[in-house]
């Protein structure tokens, strides 16, 4: 193997790699002390894909708040249905006029929150931060690369994205308000709702699938072609072969919903009827539509993007976890290769589980029998990548800090959400479940306390790369503890609101529903199960809490934190620490050779316990390991 | 900063970067119209079987620009093999046809758009229903030329009616109950028609765009450094050759079944 690596032609031009004084009159690598572009194009059109993923990466913190907010708005309505929001209730009446009528939040608005909650926390928040931010910065420098393949395509995808991200804030402001048909925007709801806010939502759609078509062609092209020497494919650290699948996912998936975007928007627009049946009748009046078209259409092009979306949240997670787990265990990750073929096999099968979103819509037992086995048939692969991250504990000298913990809070997190979501995906089971607060519970398990505690591990992981510094460990820990607790505070009851039957669209907290008695019959909700609202209410308001030690701490860090001694802070094995602190324009300072896999931690006789990549493993006074022999654990 | 294989091919993967990402684009261009084509054809069958119209369009315009994009994509190869041999003369000559095909193109397809566009199906009060092109109309009255038919399935499937009789009618408005021209609102079949071909109409667009682009602004690289210009003009290449495909396939399900 090692001699068809040395065929690799020279990665830079041979007088580029040595010294650094012969000015060569292409590029300017290795020289980044003489790039000094303007605030412009440093900032907002910089082509540097460690600037273009931070400025996701701090776009999408932003969304994530913003989309926070709503929610707490939302818990708020469903705790107290009706009554004014506290303090910025009359500040909600003065922005958004009569749907906010007297600060209490109406129906209409209650549902476009919960649409534009949805929207803005997947494709706005957590896809740009762990696919888009952390991709970005991460993986150019994981795998040795000087920068993306196209770095003037990578700065459309995070503009597209930025207006993309625009016109669905715009859509808050305009009559009608926003979207109110839920993030799955089904139709012929989504274009009999009398609000332009949906055709707003679209037109944001198809710009964030622009932005995330661009970033996958340039993800999985930069991870195939720009390689450094001797990074051969079952070297790459698990993080890069997680953002491979997600690329895909994203490339493939995200396509049919664009074309999807575009039939809605000409029934919503053009008053076509792709998605609108025959004799569809609106307010007890014929809606004057052709018909002909199929509800169940907008469905399944919806979900063949819908449930791969799922593992283009859980992936990049995933991967963020791994290198976190396998820094901090100090030794190899177990199972490496069950790793990677786990995550391909999860991404092939993702594209044929979709209609599990579906079996209440009478699409056939036949088909929903299909779907029911290949959801099953999911969860194996799944399950390996978590025992293998679990395994991978078993025996090391586990160092715990920020990062870790937020790493090994994900495990047992994702492992609820993971496990309660088997019911679902059983047709029988699900026909009771669906649409109630169990699913909630479930996808958010699998999203807040998961992929996104992964996010903060990376956040927490990678923050002395991008500035030098570190974050405050206090007050990391004191994020971690809170947001731990009060994320179980705020989840867990929902399985239990699910279960007894509270379904998850209603706008007044199922108080009409609960009243409702139905003479012989199962009592619908009971008293307890509503008091668990403002249970989590207050639940909600606590983890918001527990969110400022984290902002605070982020920014003061920047400019005040402990200072990094090393370029290699935390004694990792991966390229992305073998780089200058800040990396510089062009990343490596010297030529790369990559010599063995990522994670030689403890490797017996080595003078440290961490071997970088591209640092030659024979041992003083031994004679040499096969270089590429990856390390087991015994 | 340079990034490695913008031009050269890197040895192990056996393309240069473009080529790669173009295919990459071209595999979600793929998605893309395979949804549109999957949902026309759930459209179809659910469609109930004597509402689907048949022999809408003008086989002979489809056929004609399927000779066009045929052609077109002949001269785009054309046009590559003579960066390779380093002939930029014949480069800028057969990429001039290749933008005076698309052109063409364009130009009978919009035709074929204006000629939907102005086809009205009147519902008259009395039960019968005129179809046919507008022809003037003003407070009082609309003419068309056309036909009065009884039964409305009888407008859905021309292929069987070999002599249409099509005379100038003149209706009074006050006889009219309803009227619609053949725009996307007037039922599934001309929805998915403009949809489909609409968004193929804009790849065109696209892509003439970018051939304009080398054939005019392209000397510059093309004297600098020929190979990237030529990679350039296949990468753009594989997209012209893509969007051509995507027609093969509209032309007959459209316009011939």
């Amino acid at each position: 193997m090692n001699d068809s690596v040395s065929q690799f032609p020279p990665y830079r031009e041979p007088d580029d790699s040595h010294g650094h004084d012969g000015h060569g009159d292409h590029g300017d690598h290795g020289h980044h002390e003489h790039f000094d572009p303007g605030f412009w194009s440093k900032y907002i059109f910089s082509t540097d894909h460690k600037v273009i993923g931070i400025q996701y990466g701090f776009t999408a913190l932003c969304f994530l708040l913003f989309g926070f907010f709503l929610m707490l708005l939302m818990r708020w309505q469903i705790a107290h249905p009706g009554v004014p929001v506290p303090a910025i209730g009359p500040l909600l009446e003065k922005i958004l006029g009569a749907p906010a009528a007297g600060g209490a939040i109406s129906a209409d608005l209650y549902n476009s929150f919960g649409a534009m909650h949805g929207t803005i926390m997947v494709f706005l928040g957590v896809v740009p931060l762990a696919f888009a931010a952390f991709g970005n910065y991460v993986v150019p420098l994981m795998i040795g690369a000087p920068d993306m393949c196209f770095p003037r395509v990578n700065m459309a995808s995070y503009h597209a994205f930025f207006l993309g991200g625009v016109v669905m804030l715009v859509s808050f402001f305009i009559p009608g308000g926003a979207a109110q048909a839920g993030w799955t925007s089904y139709s012929p709801l989504a274009t009999t709702i009398p609000t332009d806010g949906q055709a707003f939502w679209l037109i944001g759609m198809v710009l964030l699938i622009t932005s995330s078509l661009l970033g996958a062609v340039n993800f999985i092209a930069t991870i195939i072609q720009l390689r450094a020497p001797g990074m051969t494919w079952m070297r790459l650290p698990f993080f890069v072969w997680a953002q491979f699948v997600t690329a895909f996912l994203l490339l493939l998936a995200f396509p049919p919903l664009e074309a999807a975007g575009v039939l809605q928007l000409m029934d919503n627009l053009g008053h076509t009827s792709f998605f609108l049946p025959t004799g569809l009748a609106v307010g007890g009046q014929l809606a004057g539509r052709s018909g002909g078209g199929s509800p169940l259409l907008w469905q399944h092009l919806f979900w063949f993007l819908g449930h791969p979306e799922v593992y283009v949240l859980i992936l990049p997670g995933m991967g963020i976890v791994a290198e976190v787990i396998a820094n901090n265990a100090r030794k190899p990750l177990w199972g490496y290769k069950s790793l990677v073929y786990s995550v391909l096999t999860v991404g092939f099968l993702s594209f044929i589980v979709w209609a599990h979103h579906m079996y209440l819509t009478g699409m056939g037992q036949r088909i929903a029998t299909f779907f029911q086995a290949t959801t099953m048939i999911i969860s194996i692969p799944s399950v390996i990548i978590l025992t293998c991250l679990f395994l991978s504990l078993w025996g090391g000298s586990i160092r715990i800090n920020t990062p870790m913990l937020f790493a090994l809070g994900f495990l047992p997190m994702f492992g609820i959400g993971g496990l309660t979501g088997l019911p679902l995906g059983l047709a029988a089971a699900d026909l009771y479940l669906h649409d109630t607060y169990y699913v909630i519970a479930h996808f958010h398990y699998v999203v807040a306390p998961g992929t996104i505690f992964a996010l903060f591990a990376g956040i927490y992981f990678w923050f002395p790369k991008m500035t030098g510094r570190k974050m405050n460990e206090f007050w990391g820990r004191v994020h971690f503890w809170c947001s731990f607790c009060f994320m179980n505070l705020v989840f867990m009851p929902m399985f239990a609101q699910g279960i007894k039957g509270m379904l998850r669209r209603m706008s007044d907290g199922a108080v009409n529903y609960s009243a409702a008695k139905v003479p012989n019959a199962i009592d619908t909700l009971p008293g307890n199960i509503m008091e668990l609202n403002s249970w989590i209410l207050w639940a909600a308001i606590g983890l918001g809490l527990a969110q400022i030690p984290f902002i605070v701490n982020l920014f003061y860090s920047i400019s005040h934190g402990e200072k990094v001694t090393s370029d290699n802070p935390w004694n990792a094995t991966t390229l992305d620490w073998q780089t200058p602190t800040p990396p510089p324009h062009g990343n490596f300072e010297h030529a790369l050779h990559v010599v063995h896999g990522p994670y030689e931690y403890s490797a017996p006789g080595h003078p440290t316990d961490f071997t970088p990549q591209d640092e030659p493993l024979d041992l003083p006074g031994a004679t040499p390991p096969p270089a590429v022999k990856p390390h087991t654990v015994h | 900063m340079e990034i490695p294989y913008t031009t050269e091919i890197r040895p192990d993967t056996g393309v240069y970067n473009a080529k790669l990402g173009i295919w990459l684009f071209l595999a979600s261009e793929v998605m893309l119209f395979g949804a549109l084509f999957s949902a026309y054809i759930l459209l179809r069958v659910g469609a109930p079987p004597d509402m689907w119209p048949h022999g809408w369009l003008d086989v002979r315009f489809g056929t004609l620009n399927t000779i066009l994009l045929a052609l077109s994509a002949i001269t785009t190869l054309l046009a590559w093999a003579a960066c390779k041999v380093r002939e930029f003369g014949k480069f800028r000559f057969f990429h001039g046809c290749t933008i005076l095909l698309a052109l063409t193109f364009l130009g009978i397809k919009s035709y074929e758009y204006h000629d939907k566009w102005i086809h009205y199906e009147i519902h008259l009060k009395d039960g019968t229903i005129a179809d046919g092109h507008l022809v003037e109309q003003n407070d009082t009255e609309v003419v068309i030329h056309g036909r009065i038919v009884t039964d409305e399935t009888k407008l859905y499937d021309l292929r069987a009616q070999k002599d249409i009789q099509l005379t100038e009618l003149t209706i009074p408005r006050a006889d009219i109950k309803a009227m619609e021209n053949y725009a996307p609102r007037h039922n599934t079949f001309t929805a998915i028609y403009f949809t489909l071909t609409g968004l193929h109409a804009l790849h065109i667009l696209g892509g003439t765009c970018v051939i304009f682009y080398l054939w005019a602004f392209g000397g510059a690289m093309w004297r600098k450094d020929p190979e990237r210009f030529t990679n350039r003009v296949e990468v753009s290449g594989l997209f012209w050759h893509f969007v051509d495909l995507v027609w093969i396939f509209l032309f007959p399900v459209l316009y011939l079944t």
